[in-house]
C-alpha cells in the first residue's frame, strides 16, 4: 500500500480584491491569517498549503474570490 | 388531457410569486415559497406595490450574482426595488456600506475592517462572556419564568455593540426603540422619523467625541479622531456608518439568539447532542444561520443586462435574494429542511456574499456561540413557557426573529 502525499499547492491572494472578511482564516486557520489591516495573508511556512485539506474550502469561502489555488509544478 | 394538464401546470408555476411573505413556522421559509424551491435559480416575483422583480433562488447563481459588479446596491437609483412601503420611504438616501457601490464602498469597508477581524472578535470573547453571564445572573435572580427577548437576546448584543462602538448603553431604550421603528414601522413615516432621530442622536455623539481631547476607546472614537479629523471621511458619512453599525450590530444578532433558542427547544434531540458535545457549537451556529436565514430578501438592481441560466435580467430590473430558499438548495444541502450539526453548512449565504458580505460576521459568530452555549449550559431545564404555536414572531417583511420568547427552567 502506498500513501499519496498531499500535493504542494500554489496559493495566490489578490490583496486588491480582498475585503478582509476573514473567511479564509476561519476555514483554514493553519494556513491563512489576517494582518492588522484585516487583509488575508499566508502563515509563514504554509505558502504551499502545508497539506491542509481545507485550503480549497477556504478559497471557496472567500466572498470575493480573492484566493486562487493551483497545484504547484514539481 | 394529459397535455392540457401539463400546460396548465406550467402556466401556473410560471406565475410570479408575491414577495416577501410571512413565515408560518419561524424557522422555515414561508409555505408560499414552496413553488420557488422548484424554480431555481431564478423566478419572477411581485413586490408589495405590484411591481415585478426577479428572485434568486439557486445557491450557485446567488454566489455568482452577489459577486457581480453589474448588480448595484445603491437604493437611490431610480427603480431600485422596494420590498415594503417603509423601505420605499427611506430609499432616498444611500446608507453607508450596504447601500454604496464600489469604489466608495471599498474605501468605507477598508476603514472598518481592522475593527472586525477574526482576531478582534476573539479578543472580545471574554467581554462578551462577561455580558452574557451578567444578563443570565439577572434573569435567573428574577425568575423563572422570563421573557427571553427582553431579558437576554436583545440586551446581550446591544451591550456588546455599545461597548465596541463607544455608544453609552444608558441610551439603549432610545436606540433600540428607534431601530425597531426603522425596521418594522408600523407606518412608512415612522421609519423615516426613526432614521432622523438616530442620525440626530449619533451625529451629536460624534460631535461630542470630536470635541474630546482624549479620545475614548470605541470604534466611533477611532473613526472620529483618525479618519474624520484627517479628512478621510466627513460627518455625514460617519453618521450613516454609525447608524448602520449600531442597528445592524444589535437587531440581527438579537434575532438569531431568540430564534436560535426557539429552534433548539423545538429540536430536543439536536439540543441534547449539542449539550453532550459542546465542540459542535461552531458548526451548530453555522447550521442555525443556514436554517434560519433571518435576513431573507437581499436587494440589488441590475445596471446592465445579465444572462442567468438562459434568462436575461434586463438593466434596470430589481433582483432580490431569498436567503431562506437559497440556503435550502438541495443540490448543495441534502435534506435541506433537517437541522444537522454534521453537515458542512459553510458556504451558506445567510451573511450575504460578495463585497457586501456582513462586516460583523466574526463578531456575530462569537456572540451567538457564547450566548447560546452559556444559556443552555447554565439552564439545563430551559423550556418554552407557552404553547410553541402561540409564541409570536416577526412578519415576513423585516428581519426574522421572535417578538417574544416566554421561557421557564
Amino acid at each position: 500500500m502506498h500513501i499519496e502525499e498531499a500535493p504542494a499547492l500554489r496559493i495566490d491572494i489578490d490583496r486588491d480584491v480582498c475585503i478582509g472578511a476573514g473567511q479564509c482564516a476561519l476555514t483554514a486557520p493553519r494556513v491563512f491569517t489576517q494582518d492588522d489591516d484585516g487583509f488575508s495573508m499566508l502563515l509563514p511556512g504554509r505558502e504551499d498549503g502545508g497539506g491542509d485539506p481545507m485550503v480549497r474550502q477556504a478559497a471557496r469561502a472567500c466572498p470575493v474570490g480573492a484566493i486562487t489555488v493551483t497545484e504547484a509544478a514539481r | 388531457m394529459t397535455e392540457l394538464t401539463e400546460s396548465t401546470d406550467r402556466a401556473r408555476t410560471d406565475e410570479p410569486v408575491a414577495f416577501p411573505q410571512d413565515r408560518s413556522c419561524p424557522y422555515h421559509p414561508p409555505t408560499g415559497y414552496d413553488a420557488l424551491r422548484e424554480r431555481r435559480p431564478l423566478a419572477p416575483i411581485t413586490l408589495f406595490d405590484g411591481s415585478p422583480a426577479w428572485l434568486v433562488t439557486g445557491h450557485a447563481a446567488a454566489r455568482a450574482l452577489l459577486s457581480d459588479a453589474r448588480l448595484s446596491t445603491d437604493r437611490t437609483r431610480p427603480g431600485f426595488p422596494a420590498p415594503t412601503a417603509r423601505f420605499a420611504a427611506v430609499r432616498d438616501r444611500r446608507i453607508a456600506l450596504l447601500g454604496v457601490d464600489d469604489p466608495r464602498h471599498r474605501t468605507q469597508r477598508r476603514m472598518m475592517v481592522p475593527s472586525f477581524t477574526l482576531k478582534r472578535a476573539s479578543e472580545l470573547r471574554p467581554a462578551i462572556q462577561g455580558i452574557v453571564d451578567g444578563r443570565l445572573d439577572a434573569m435567573i435572580a428574577q425568575g423563572p419564568p422570563a421573557e427571553l427577548v427582553s431579558a437576554f437576546a436583545l440586551p446581550v448584543p446591544s451591550r456588546v455593540i455599545c461597548a465596541l462602538l463607544g455608544v453609552p448603553y444608558a441610551d439603549h431604550e432610545f436606540f433600540e426603540a428607534q431601530s425597531r421603528r426603522l425596521l418594522r414601522g408600523p407606518e412608512p413615516a415612522d421609519s423615516l422619523k426613526a432614521r432622523e432621530r438616530l442620525e440626530t442622536y449619533l451625529g451629536g455623539l460624534l460631535d461630542r467625541k470630536r470635541a474630546q481631547r482624549e479620545p475614548g476607546d470605541g470604534i466611533l472614537d477611532e473613526l472620529v479622531h483618525q479618519r474624520w479629523r484627517e479628512g478621510e471621511t466627513d460627518r455625514a458619512e460617519l453618521v450613516s456608518l454609525a447608524v448602520i453599525l449600531l442597528v445592524a450590530g444589535h437587531e440581527t444578532t438579537a434575532n438569531m439568539i431568540s430564534l436560535g433558542t426557539y429552534t433548539l427547544l423545538r429540536h430536543p434531540e439536536r439540543l441534547a447532542e449539542l449539550r453532550a458535545d459542546p465542540t459542535l457549537l461552531p458548526a451548530a451556529v453555522e447550521e442555525l444561520m443556514r436554517m434560519l436565514s433571518i435576513a431573507d430578501g437581499l436587494l440589488r438592481m441590475a445596471t446592465e443586462d445579465i444572462e442567468v441560466d438562459g434568462t436575461t435580467i434586463r438593466a434596470g430590473e430589481g433582483v432580490l435574494f431569498a436567503t431562506s430558499v437559497i440556503n435550502r438548495d438541495a443540490s448543495v444541502y441534502p435534506e435541506p429542511d433537517m437541522l444537522d450539526w454534521h453537515r458542512p453548512a459553510r458556504h451558506h449565504v445567510a451573511f450575504g456574499f460578495g463585497i457586501h458580505q456582513c462586516l460583523g460576521q466574526n463578531l456575530a459568530r462569537a456572540e451567538m456561540e457564547i450566548a447560546l452555549g452559556t444559556l443552555f449550559h447554565r439552564l439545563p431545564g430551559l423550556r418554552l413557557a407557552a404553547p410553541p404555536e402561540e409564541i409570536p414572531f416577526k412578519p415576513g417583511d423585516t428581519i426574522q426573529g421572535m417578538l417574544e420568547l416566554p421561557v421557564s427552567w
